[in-house]
């Protein structure tokens, strides 16, 4: 994969994100994936088009950090995250519980086989 | 004073776009906007985990209609970067002269659905009408007008003879002279500017740090195309991205109009440099383990797939952000203190597409 990667944990990943910011980097997006039983998360950035990619490997069923209090615009992409993977984010600043792209009553998450959740009320 | 909370969509005689804004006004003043999406999301990214890779195409170039060739490509491009695949290098600028032209129809429909906004229909119709010729190209060489499918893994699957090649060079042409003609009115008109200048302002900084992409970037003054990159044809031209420093709806809607003239002259690059050789090249076997993050340039910005290869001919993950999901923060940041009656124009300067943001 093009640019480099920086491995990052719970606890690191809000502070390594604050990095990238000082640094003058722009927040791309986010990409996930699923590794057994975990969730991958690829924060990818990017400066004078040169990319970098912070990769965090966290269980799903515990809340990852948000770093939408640094860069704002990561909400809508945790947003996605939560439908998708119904991962839940810590200190989410516009939080849609799961009902960004799906509707209250959907209750197969769309990336996670076999995987039933409650309808929302 | 009183709070007035406005539904803005999903269906609205001015946008023609099915996006949900909640939005909370004083005195017709917005003050602030939360955006609802999901009206017509379709999931398309799961799909990889039934179709082929060879198949994935066709459902990514379905992502959106009006950048389909974009999105083809882009995929196409992340698969053979995957499998170490050397695409021949007149299957990239056959790429390149579709994609462009594709650029510059989108920019059409845009410039004409902008002018709408803000009612001015003859400059509307002015618009699509030019935008029919790049139409009229698509069809007679690709067999569709829209989404022309002429990506294959590893190559195109449609060629151009010289009778086309000088056929479309004449069509530009005509373009390019009468889109010159419209250039006054978008750019210079009292009614126009009256409507977009100093309208939905972002600044450089915002728009950096809200992660905007495509126009609504360079518009507030960041000189960042993706095409700067080189990826496949754009390596063989000359290119230089286009830049307005107001950032503003007027800033956007003159990069993009300028974007036009631009494509135009990269398809003539491109069909001056077409050398002779292969289409495509043969693929074997399924794409390998590993992962792909690649990025490529559509009419409303940066488009990004990551993809996972398993060895198997389903991928593990295909994860695609298109430019309109990037461009809804900045849109959430240029809505509050804007007129009521500004909204539409704020909403259309980004160009969105909920059909790319929902794939």
């Amino acid at each position: 994969m093009q640019g480099k990667v920086i491995d990052v944990t719970l606890d690191t990943v809000v502070g390594e994100v604050m990095n990238m910011k000082n640094d003058g980097q722009r927040l791309v997006t986010f990409s996930t994936y699923q590794e057994g039983d975990k969730i991958g998360i690829l924060y990818h950035f990017d400066k004078n088009l040169e990319t970098t990619h912070l990769r965090l490997l966290a269980d799903m069923d515990k809340p990852i950090p948000s770093v939408s209090g640094v860069y704002f615009a990561a909400l809508l992409v945790e947003n996605e995250i939560r439908d998708q993977w119904n991962v839940e984010f810590d200190g989410l600043v516009l939080d849609f519980n799961r009902t960004l792209l799906l509707d209250p009553e959907v209750t197969q998450v769309p990336l996670v086989s076999n995987v039933k959740i409650e309808p929302k009320k | 004073m009183a709070t007035t909370v406005i539904p803005f969509g999903p269906q609205h005689p001015v946008l023609p776009e099915p996006v949900h804004l909640t939005l909370k006004v004083e005195d017709e003043i917005v003050k602030e906007a939360i955006p609802a999406l999901g009206y017509v999301h379709r999931g398309l990214e799961k799909l990889a985990d039934i179709r082929d890779f060879h198949q994935m195409i066709n459902v990514c170039e379905r992502v959106c209609g009006i950048c389909s060739m974009i999105h083809g490509t882009c995929y196409s491009e992340s698969i053979e970067e995957l499998m170490g695949i050397e695409v021949t290098d007149r299957a990239k600028l056959l790429r390149v002269i579709w994609s462009e032209l594709h650029r510059s129809h989108s920019h059409l429909l845009w410039l004409g659905l902008f002018a709408d906004a803000f009612g001015f229909e003859s400059l509307f119709m002015q618009f699509w009408k030019v935008r029919e010729r790049i139409m009229d190209i698509n069809e007679a060489t690709t067999g569709s007008r829209v989404i022309v499918s002429v990506n294959v893994i590893g190559g195109v699957r449609a060629d151009l003879s010289p009778e086309q090649i000088r056929w479309i060079l004449s069509e530009i042409e005509i373009v390019e002279k009468e889109v010159k003609a419209i250039q006054d009115t978008i750019m210079n008109d009292y009614t126009v500017k009256s409507r977009t200048v100093g309208v939905g302002v972002m600044t450089k900084e915002q728009a950096w740090e809200l992660g905007a992409a495509g126009p609504t970037l360079r518009g507030s003054g960041v000189a960042q195309d993706m095409r700067q990159q080189g990826y496949g044809g754009y390596s063989f031209l000359d290119f230089e991205p286009v830049v307005e420093t107001a950032g503003d709806c007027w800033a956007r809607s003159t990069v993009r109009f300028r974007e036009v003239l631009q494509s135009i002259d990269l398809v003539r690059q491109a069909i001056a440099k077409l050398p002779e050789g292969e289409l495509a090249v043969k693929i074997k076997g399924n794409p390998p383990e590993g992962e792909v993050y690649h990025r490529v340039e559509q009419p409303r910005g940066e488009c990004v797939y990551y993809i996972r290869g398993n060895g198997t001919k389903n991928l593990d993950r295909l994860r695609i952000r298109t430019p309109t999901f990037a461009n809804i923060p900045p849109l959430l940041a240029m809505l509050p203190e804007c007129e009521l009656a500004d909204v539409p124009v704020i909403v259309l300067s980004i160009d969105p597409c909920i059909s790319c943001t929902e794939r």
